[in-house]
C-alpha cells in the first residue's frame, strides 16, 4: 500500500507540473501584450518599459515561470485587474460555492443513477434495463445549459415554485442550511445531476451485468443464500468502482459547471470564469483555472487511493 | 505491378467490402438508429439549402415584430428578440452549428490517431514523450480546457474551433494508442514480420485495418460532446457573434424572453439536444454494427 501510495504520487508529480505549465501559457498565447489589460491606451513607452519589468515580462519565459510558480506554491495568485482583489480570495470563495452546487449534484445523480443502474443490470433486456438505458441516453445527450433554462421555465416561470437566479437570498452570499438558502441550490444541481447520473448508470449496468455472470454469484446461490443476500454482494463488489467514477464525476462537474452557473448566475467557479474572460483579467483566469485543474488532479489521486484501499487488486493492474 | 504485388495486396481489397457490407447491413437492421441518421441527413440538407427552405430573412428583423408566440401568422414559430423569424433562423442556425459541432472531430480524430499509433507502435520514449504530454491536457476538465483555451485565444469562430478540436485529441490519442499496443503484440505481427513484411506494409495492413474501427467508432461517440460543447460556447458568447444565427448564441440571447416567450425561447436548444441526441444513437448503432467492444 504503502509502496503503490509512493508511485501514483511519483506519477502525478509530472502531471500537476505540466498543468502548471499549461495554466501559465495560457497567458501567453493570449493575443496582444499582456499588459495592454492593466496599462492605458496613451501609457508612454518609459511607463511600459517600468511595468514590464515589474510584471517579469522582460525576463525569459522559463524565468518568468519560475517566478510565476515560487509565487503561487507561497499561494500568491496575483491580483485581479478588474477588482484588485488578491486572486486567492476571490477563487477561494467561487470555488466553496462550486463544490457546494457540485457535491449536490453528484449525490442525486449517484442515488438516481445507481438505482436506474442496478435495476437495468439485474433485469437485462427487459423493458426496464431499456427505459434505463433510454433516460441515461438523454441524460448524457441533453444540452444541460438548455435543461437548465427549461427548469427554470417551467419551476420559476409558470409554477413560481423556486427562484430563477441567484446564489442565495437578497444576493447577500451568505451560506445556511434553511430553505431560504437551499432553494437556489435546488434547481442547478438537479440540472448538474444529469449528466453523472446517465455515466453512473452506464457503468453500474455494465458492472452488476458483469459480476453476475462470475462463478462467486452461482456459488453463492448454490450454498443456499437467498436472492437478497446475493444482492448484497453483487453490490459489494460493484461498490468500489461505482464510487471511483462518481470521484471523477465530481471532478468533471466542478470544472466544467461554467455553463450552468452562467444559466443561474451561482457564483461560482463558472461564474468567475465568465467574468475574468469578458474582462480580459489574465491574472483571475490564470488563477481560476489552476486551481481547478489542480483539484481536478488531486481528486484522481486520492480517487485512485481510495479504490486501492477498498480493493487491494487495483494495485496489481 | 509485378504478379507478386497483386497477390499480395487482392485478398485484402477482395475482404473489406465483405465487412462493410456487414455492417452497413447490421446497421439497417437497427431501425433507431436508421431513424436518427434520416434525422442526421434532414438537418444537413436543411443546413445546405438554408437559402431555398427558410421563409424569411435570418438576420433582418423589425422592432414591431419583437417576441411573438409560436403560430403567428406568417411567423409559424414566433419571431425572437429582435422581430426576426424564428423558423428561418433555426433553419440557417443549423449551418454554423452543424460546421461547428461537426468539424472539430474529423480533426481530431486524424490528429489524435496519428499521435496515438505513432506512440503505440514506436513505443519506448517516443511513446511516453507523447502519451505524458497528452496526460497533463487530459488531466483537465473537458469544458474548463474548452473555456479556457478559448477564452484566452478570444472570441471568435476560429478559436472556439480550435479549442473543441484540442480538447478532442487527447482522449482520441489515448484509445488509438492502447488499441495499437494491444494490436502490435499479438502473434500476427510477429507473424507478418517473420515472413518479411516491411514495417510500412505492416503498419498499414495489419495496424491500421485493425485499429481504424475502434477509434472511429470512439470519435463519433465524441460528436454528440461536440454539438453540445461548441453551442455552449457560442452560448457564453465565446463562439459565433451575433447577429449570426447559430443554436447556442440565440439560446443565450432568447434567455430574457423566458418570461415572455418561455416556448420560442426554448427552440434553439431543442435543435441542439435533437441534433445531439441523434448522433449518439447513430454512434451506439454503428458501435453495434461494427461490433467494437466498448
Amino acid at each position: 500500500m504503502i509502496l503503490y501510495t509512493l508511485k501514483r504520487f511519483a506519477l502525478t508529480i509530472p502531471v500537476a507540473i505540466g498543468v502548471s505549465v499549461v495554466c501559465f501559457l495560457l497567458v501567453h498565447i493570449a493575443p496582444g501584450d499582456p499588459l495592454t489589460a492593466v496599462l492605458p491606451t496613451d501609457a508612454s513607452a518609459e511607463l511600459q518599459a517600468q511595468m514590464r519589468s515589474l510584471y517579469g515580462f522582460d525576463k525569459p519565459l522559463p524565468v518568468q515561470y519560475g517566478l510565476w510558480i515560487w509565487r503561487v506554491l507561497h499561494g500568491d495568485l496575483g491580483q485581479s485587474i478588474a477588482t484588485g482583489r488578491p486572486v486567492v480570495s476571490e477563487v477561494f470563495n467561487a470555488v466553496i460555492n462550486s463544490i457546494i452546487v457540485a457535491a449536490a449534484a453528484t449525490s442525486i445523480g449517484f442515488l438516481a443513477g445507481g438505482i436506474l443502474g442496478i435495476v437495468a443490470g439485474y433485469y437485462q433486456n427487459t423493458w426496464i434495463d431499456r427505459l434505463a438505458s433510454i433516460i441515461s441516453s438523454l441524460g448524457v445527450s441533453v444540452p444541460h445549459y438548455w435543461l437548465g433554462i427549461v427548469l427554470v421555465i417551467i419551476f420559476s416561470v409558470q409554477l413560481g415554485w423556486l427562484p430563477a437566479t441567484g446564489g442565495g437570498p437578497g444576493g447577500s452570499g451568505n451560506r445556511s442550511l434553511d430553505w431560504a438558502y437551499l432553494q437556489f441550490l435546488v434547481l442547478p444541481a438537479i440540472t448538474m445531476s444529469v449528466i453523472p447520473m446517465g455515466i453512473i448508470a452506464r457503468s453500474v449496468r455494465a458492472l452488476v451485468g458483469e459480476i453476475l455472470t462470475q462463478d462467486f454469484v452461482q456459488a453463492l446461490a448454490a450454498k443456499g443464500l437467498t436472492d437478497r443476500k446475493v444482492f448484497q454482494h453483487v453490490l459489494k463488489n460493484a461498490a468500489p468502482t461505482a464510487f471511483a467514477v462518481m470521484g471523477l464525476q465530481l471532478g468533471y462537474l466542478l470544472g466544467g459547471s461554467i455553463l450552468i452557473e452562467t444559466v443561474f448566475s451561482w457564483p461560482g467557479t463558472g461564474f468567475l470564469l465568465n467574468a475574468a474572460i469578458f474582462q480580459r483579467d489574465l491574472p483571475l483566469l490564470q488563477g481560476t483555472i489552476l486551481v481547478l485543474a489542480m483539484f481536478f488532479v488531486i481528486l484522481n489521486l486520492l480517487v485512485d487511493l481510495l479504490q486501492s484501499l477498498i480493493d487491494p487488486r487495483v494495485q496489481r493492474s | 505491378m509485378t504478379p507478386n504485388q497483386a497477390l499480395e495486396t487482392q485478398p485484402v481489397i477482395a475482404r473489406s467490402p465483405g465487412y462493410w457490407h456487414g455492417v452497413i447491413k447490421r446497421f439497417s437492421r437497427n431501425h433507431v438508429a436508421m431513424g436518427a441518421l434520416i434525422v442526421i441527413l434532414g438537418l444537413i440538407l436543411m443546413a445546405v439549402f438554408a437559402a431555398y427552405i427558410a421563409p424569411a430573412d435570418p438576420i433582418k428583423g423589425s422592432m414591431l415584430r419583437r417576441l411573438k408566440p409560436i403560430g403567428t401568422p406568417g411567423f409559424p414559430l414566433g419571431a425572437d428578440e429582435l422581430g426576426r423569424d424564428m423558423l428561418s433562423r433555426l433553419i440557417y442556425g443549423a449551418r454554423l452549428s452543424l460546421l461547428m459541432g461537426l468539424s472539430p472531430v474529423p480533426i481530431a480524430f486524424v490528429i489524435g490517431s496519428l499521435l496515438g499509433i505513432t506512440a503505440g507502435y514506436v513505443g519506448g520514449l517516443t511513446n511516453s514523450l507523447i502519451m505524458r504530454t497528452i496526460d497533463v491536457f487530459y488531466a483537465f476538465p473537458s469544458v474548463l480546457l474548452a473555456v479556457a483555451l478559448s477564452g484566452a485565444l478570444g472570441a471568435g469562430l476560429t478559436n472556439a474551433l480550435i479549442s473543441i478540436t484540442l480538447v478532442f485529441i487527447p482522449p482520441i490519442t489515448r484509445v488509438a494508442e492502447s488499441v495499437t499496443t494491444q494490436v502490435r503484440g499479438l502473434d500476427y505481427i510477429d507473424a507478418a514480420r517473420a515472413s518479411g513484411a516491411s514495417s510500412y506494409t505492416i503498419i498499414r495492413v495489419h495496424i491500421l485495418g485493425n485499429v481504424l474501427g475502434p477509434i472511429f467508432v470512439y470519435a463519433t461517440g465524441l460528436v454528440s460532446v461536440s454539438m453540445i460543447l461548441a453551442s455552449g460556447l457560442s452560448f457564453l458568447g465565446l463562439g459565433v457573434r451575433p447577429p449570426d444565427p447559430e443554436w447556442g448564441l440565440m439560446l443565450n440571447t432568447l434567455r430574457t424572453a423566458i418570461y415572455t416567450q418561455p416556448l420560442v425561447a426554448a427552440l434553439p436548444g431543442a435543435m441542439i439536444f435533437l441534433t445531439s441526441i441523434a448522433f449518439n444513437i447513430v454512434a451506439d448503432g454503428l458501435r453495434g454494427a461494427m461490433d467494437v467492444k466498448s
